[in-house]
């Protein structure tokens, strides 16, 4: 009866997408991490070279496996949250399409070199406007649905999806303001330091609000669910939902330390930093602490081994996060491979590990089939671990290698290594390291696709749904 | 009072729990980006700063299309080891003209702020050919097909006109005052490279590329080298 009353067919089809495009995105990745460890893989045409895969790769993963992530999460929860359908089943589909939509296209410009030239935002006008467009219809339907609610109050969840709608139309919009000059080029309105300020205002806050906030959203419904407990605390998370949101959009400027910004906004960027701790380990414990009493069923259960490595890795790095915002740090940290390092224990630790959560919790009970193999959702799980901790370390290794060479000052008072060239000859074995680690991730992917797919064909049915609703 | 007082305030009222989220997210990009306008603590100008020519907005272009920000950054931080490896630290008044600008954020390669004539062209045609030649063991991509593609005068017209919408000072914006720039100067580049023995087309995207690198950070080092002997 659930069934006919909530549009899960959507919210499937949203789940599949996370699927694909998290393979096609690390996928990518892979071929990038092996490009730096050995040049001959960028194959000598312009298509695959580095410079024009990696935004591939980047948009890939946060914009197709992050968004698909958080449309599934936001349709499957909210509905069942607000104990009603969606608003509106034809927003629903043009979201859904207009989205895959989005996503070809990037596909097809980023290689072919059409860009607009700013990490994250690498894409040309026309498809900023589509992006734009789909948004909008996702808020409306979002909105639609808030106010048609059955339910008057509004659960946890549905504060932080709120104010990822809302950030990421105002990111969208003042970021890719910009004069069209030809229908694939564009100059953006701001020039020089002023355009670098709002690059990093919004892409830092992609990570707050497109990678942070739907996913605690998200953590706040699937992970007491999947526990059997209730969230640890309202109270705390009304706290550290406030101060998370309203922290976070001043924290851009750390990624221009020392830079030619002036000096009072790197200062308010590394000092709002440094609060965000607080914030983020509020949602770190209540994550936590929600699983208080359940953590014997961490043993069979894959989905919560997920979520704790996922809230951990989030623990971590937002606590790392601030550190490498804190200007004597940064001198060393940035420019390196640590703050590649720094971002994929947040991408692959803890969007990827709640994305993988969601899915294997959703699979089963969207489509009324016991999951195929849970034994093979575990080897997921530690091929996912192993495969994000060689990555991470070795990054931080590297970055610090590097780092610690670039400063190194000679008895002589110049340069210990004056050549570049040796500075990056030496990260090889990281580099290396940092391949089989993203291949053992990307291995972990594949058997999940393979679970789904499974699952979703078998011919057993069984009435998880209703159980759990 | 009923300890769910605020669900009955604020957690149960959609509109209104909008439109302070809205409010939280609003203040910190409002006070960090509009000074950079409007202050005297904003961004800091530099004399002697000019715009790039046509020959350089085309290499520009290129550059922004290959993804060179990926691994290389635009900015020298001021400390002693990376004034003594790349030179003089960056200021901010010398990227008024760079849309969109190419900062980066991580250096596979080095940094590339200062590198205008810090090596002749023919180096420069060497490494993005093969940059193996010239610097061994580099992890960069060969870049060869920049040697064949040409520059559409066309196209460089439609950004210098753009560029000088946006407040770059451009005396013409035609096609035929950008078509004759960027011969003249393609002209210059074309015959460094022959007294190097190394031919090419004075329209291939190289020469344009080259013409860029070259122009970076010059501007600036001209300009703070002055203010350095005052």
């Amino acid at each position: 009866m659930e069934h006919a009353r909530y549009d899960d067919e959507t919210t499937k089809r949203f789940v599949l997408a996370t699927v694909i495009w998290g393979f096609v995105g690390m996928l990518v990745g892979v071929i990038l991490a092996l490009q730096l460890a050995w040049w001959p893989a960028n194959l000598g045409i312009p298509w695959t070279s580095f410079g024009r895969l990696r935004p591939l790769h980047t948009n890939a993963v946060i914009f197709a496996f992050g968004g698909n992530a958080i449309f599934a999460g936001v349709y499957y929860s909210m509905q069942r949250l607000l104990k009603t359908r969606m608003w509106s089943d034809t927003l629903s589909t043009i979201h859904f399409w207009g989205w895959q939509l989005i996503i070809v296209g990037a596909a097809v410009t980023l290689p072919l070199g059409l860009t607009q030239g700013a990490e994250y935002a690498e894409l040309i006008w026309p498809i900023d406007l589509m992006i734009a467009v789909v948004w909008l219809v996702f808020a409306a339907n979002f909105f639609g649905t808030l106010a048609i609610r059955k339910v008057e109050h509004m659960y946890v969840a549905i504060w932080f999806y709120m104010s990822t709608v809302i950030t990421i139309t105002v990111l969208h919009v003042v970021k890719s303001l910009a004069l069209p000059v030809t229908l694939t080029r564009s100059f953006p309105i701001y020039s020089g330091l002023t355009d670098a300020l709002v690059q990093w205002w919004y892409a830092h806050n992609a990570v707050g609000f497109f990678l942070t906030t739907p996913f605690l959203g998200m953590m706040y419904y699937f992970l007491p669910r999947a526990a059997n407990k209730p969230v640890f605390s309202y109270r705390l998370s009304i706290v550290h939902f406030w101060a998370l949101v309203f922290l976070y959009i001043w924290a851009g400027p750390h990624h221009l330390l020392y830079s030619a910004l002036p000096d009072w906004a790197q200062t308010l960027g590394m000092v709002f930093s440094l609060m965000l701790i607080a914030p983020s380990w509020g949602g770190m414990l209540n994550g936590l602490l929600t699983l208080r009493g359940a953590w014997d069923r961490l043993r069979e259960d894959p989905i919560l081994k997920f979520f704790v490595v996922g809230i951990s890795f989030y623990g971590m790095s937002t606590f790392e996060g601030p550190m490498m915002s804190i200007r004597a740090v940064n001198a060393l940290s940035h420019y390196t491979d640590w703050t590649i390092g720094h971002v994929h224990s947040g991408a692959l630790g803890w969007v990827g590990m709640v994305t993988f959560a969601m899915v294997y919790y959703m699979v089963p009970r969207l489509w009324n089939r016991p999951l195929h193999s849970v034994g093979l959702a575990t080897t997921h799980f530690w091929l996912a671990t192993i495969g994000l901790v060689l990555y991470v370390v070795a990054m931080w290794v590297a970055g610090v290698t590097q780092g610690l060479m670039w400063r190194g000052i000679g008895e002589d008072g110049g340069l210990q290594y004056p050549s570049f060239l040796d500075t990056t000859i030496r990260l090889m074995p990281f580099y290396w390291i940092r391949l089989v680690g993203g291949l053992m991730y990307l291995t972990g992917v594949v058997l999940m696709g393979f679970n789904v797919l499974k699952t979703v064909n078998s011919a057993e049915t069984a009435n998880v749904g209703v159980a759990n609703v | 009072m009923s300890e769910n007082w605020h669900r009955r305030v604020l957690e149960n009222k959609g509109a209104l729990f909008a439109g302070l989220s809205t409010l939280a997210i609003s203040v910190g990009g409002i006070v960090e980006i509009v000074p950079m306008y409007t202050a005297a603590w904003g961004i800091e100008e530099l004399q002697g700063v000019s715009p790039y020519t046509p020959l350089e907005v085309a290499g520009r272009d290129i550059y922004v299309r290959e993804g060179c920000y990926n691994c290389h950054s635009q900015m020298i931080r001021p400390m002693r080891a990376e004034t003594l490896r790349y030179g003089e630290w960056s200021r901010a008044g010398e990227y008024v003209y760079d849309r969109p600008f190419q900062l980066g954020s991580r250096r596979i390669g080095p940094d590339l702020h200062r590198v205008g004539g810090k090596y002749p062209d023919a180096w420069h045609f060497e490494h993005m050919k093969d940059p193996r030649s010239t610097s061994p063991g580099s992890l960069m991509p060969a870049y060869t097909w920049l040697y064949d593609a040409k520059v559409d005068p066309a196209d460089v017209t439609a950004s210098v006109g753009g560029l000088a919408t946006l407040g770059a000072p451009y005396a013409d914006t035609s096609e035929a005052a950008v078509s004759a720039a960027l011969s003249e100067q393609a002209k210059g580049v074309v015959e460094r490279l022959a007294a190097s023995n190394l031919q090419t087309e004075p329209d291939t995207e190289i020469v344009a590329m080259i013409a860029y690198l070259q122009r970076l950070g010059t501007d600036g080092k001209k300009v703070l080298g002055q203010k350095a002997e005052r």
